[in-house]
């Protein structure tokens, strides 16, 4: 049974490959993560979350207003673009099959591939240059443009998954159309919306590009909503390419807590899924 | 010509009969596209009656049932010719809203649909959210009422706030009528009520539709001949889109006039 042999040898060799490929694609994060530990968990102390940078030589300064400013930015973000966001994903799923829900979908993918930084530079033309002034308002507007079709599209999907009967059964007890799709299908999918958000917000807290023309950056704690503010990718960038190696420390640091609060998003997104499983 | 296997329950066929039928069609054909799904049906269902409708798959049974609280149009490309009286009163007449027709003319699914997000008390309610406000006490009230005449009452008393899925098929099946009946419609549709439920269940839903009918005109589609023949005091019978046959059930099972009846009901085809 030569040809059996045979099959047998390519099956494993093909079985190795796809190990080698998983193990590449990981390796990288694997190196990332490690290299960020390595480098970045010295320099995580409490002054680091506590306090605001300090002039060059002085010891002691803390990444508090970057993560502060971070916190604040995604805020608005969110205010501003889960609502539209949400609301577009459902109106697509539930009334979206014609011209208009096409129309819609098409811009929603195309605006997802649009590179960050131009999204940063769109809303320094229509925020910031007419304004006068770099904010974290104009920051966060441009981070919930980048938020909004990727919600509209999860959110989309989700809706999608709840079964076609549960809309009938809504429908026959004499629920209108919109009250059928907000407060059964909607509901139902509800926690597929929330991993959704959750998901969107890890991608647009890293975010540095956008941020670079909007909200600027601030070596100051500020929590001025009209003013130039700090984000961690900002001081992030703008330590890492400084002179002083107390700065590549910090740097390194913020990196860290940046990559941990994503990971941390992700991990309350599984939970999200995984209760709503156990609940099904 | 061979008895059915389990002898109907008597059913008082002749029983005295208002002069207007609580539900009926005229010349009901029911179109999907340039196809119809079931044509011109002409049929009464009566006060504290339960009518069956039985044939073989894609006879059209279900889409008449659709097209009787206004269902059937939700399917694009759909549509209805003929007529649907509810009390007297063409339910397609323009002008005439579907969302109110569906609040008086209740539906039970094939599959039980209790919504996942809302808790047993609340699904039971869920049919009273669109109808006129009501105090805490009143619905709740309601839900006690339906669920008892959903006989599932005495098993989710004391879980009213759980979730319907930690349910069995056949208790989510019974809050699916308790759902139904809550808002007090005039007619239940029940479109094969238990076609995705184990026996013990199909049972209790069986002696459930003998209770539904000292209130409602009650409509049941069923594959399941036995099943047509305990429940119903009336059998219609549709082959290829087309009423061949109704009549009281024992008659339709024990003397059918049309030859295909009788060759459905003795399990020739179907």
């Amino acid at each position: 049974m030569r040809g059996r042999t045979a099959r047998r040898l390519v099956g494993s060799a093909m079985t190795g490959v796809t190990y080698g490929a998983a193990a590449l694609a990981i390796l990288p994060l694997a190196a990332i993560l490690g290299m960020l530990i390595l480098k970045g968990a010295g320099s995580v102390d409490w002054n680091f979350f506590t306090k605001s940078a300090v002039p060059v030589g002085e010891p002691g300064g803390g990444f508090a207003h970057a993560i502060v400013g971070t916190l604040i930015i995604v805020g608005l973000a969110c205010a501003v673009g889960v609502p539209i966001g949400v609301a577009t994903g459902i109106f697509l799923a539930e009334f979206g099959g014609g011209r208009f829900g096409f129309t819609i979908r098409f811009v929603a993918d195309v605006l997802n591939g649009v590179p960050s930084i131009v999204i940063g530079i769109f809303a320094w033309t229509w925020l910031v240059k007419p304004m006068g002034h770099f904010s974290a308002l104009a920051g966060g507007c441009a981070l919930a443009v980048i938020l909004v079709p990727i919600l509209a599209r999860t959110t989309e999907e989700m809706v999608r998954l709840v079964p076609n009967s549960l809309r009938e059964a809504a429908l026959a007890l004499g629920y209108p159309r919109w009250r059928t799709s907000l407060q059964v299908v909607a509901r139902t999918a509800g926690a597929g919306i929330v991993t959704g958000c959750l998901v969107a917000v890890a991608r647009v807290a890293g975010e540095t590009a956008p941020l670079l023309f909007t909200a600027l950056g601030n070596e100051f704690f500020s929590t001025r909503l009209l003013g130039p503010m700090a984000a961690l990718p900002l001081q992030v960038y703008v330590y890492a390419v400084g002179p002083y190696d107390e700065w590549h420390r910090q740097a390194w640091a913020g990196a860290l807590v940046l990559i941990v609060l994503v990971l941390a998003l992700s991990l309350v997104a599984r939970a999200v899924v995984r209760a709503k499983r156990q609940h099904a | 010509m061979t008895p059915p296997p389990t002898q109907p329950v008597p059913a008082p066929a002749d029983a005295p009969q208002a002069t207007v039928p609580r539900l009926a069609t005229d010349a009901l054909t029911a179109w999907y596209g340039t196809s119809s799904g079931v044509r011109d049906v002409t049929l009464a269902f009566r006060e504290n009656t339960v009518t069956a409708l039985i044939g073989p798959s894609g006879c059209g049974k279900s889409t008449l049932l659709r097209s009787l609280n206004r269902m059937h149009e939700l399917v694009p490309g759909t549509r209805v010719t003929g007529r649907v009286l509810l009390d007297g009163y063409d339910i397609y007449e323009p002008g005439i809203n579907p969302i109110q027709v569906r609040r008086r003319i209740g539906m039970v699914f094939q599959r039980p649909t209790p919504f996942p997000t809302m808790s047993i008390a609340e699904n039971v309610a869920a049919g009273l959210a669109v109808g006129p406000r009501l105090s805490r006490a009143d619905r709740a009230g309601i839900v006690e009422q339906a669920l008892k005449r959903a006989a599932l009452w005495d098993e989710v008393k004391d879980r009213l706030r759980e979730s319907p899925l930690n349910l069995s098929g056949g208790q989510q099946q019974r809050l699916c009528v308790a759902r139904t009946v809550a808002p007090e419609p005039e007619v239940i549709l029940l479109d094969e009520p238990t076609a995705s439920l184990d026996p013990s269940g199909a049972a209790h839903i069986e002696e459930l539709v003998q209770e539904l009918k000292r209130e409602f005109t009650v409509v049941i589609v069923t594959h399941n001949l036995q099943q047509a023949g305990r429940v119903s005091d009336l059998t219609a019978f549709f082959y290829l889109g087309e009423l061949v046959e109704v009549g009281p059930t024992t008659r339709i099972f024990t003397a059918p006039l049309k030859p295909q009846t009788e060759a459905y009901i003795t399990g020739r085809f179907g």
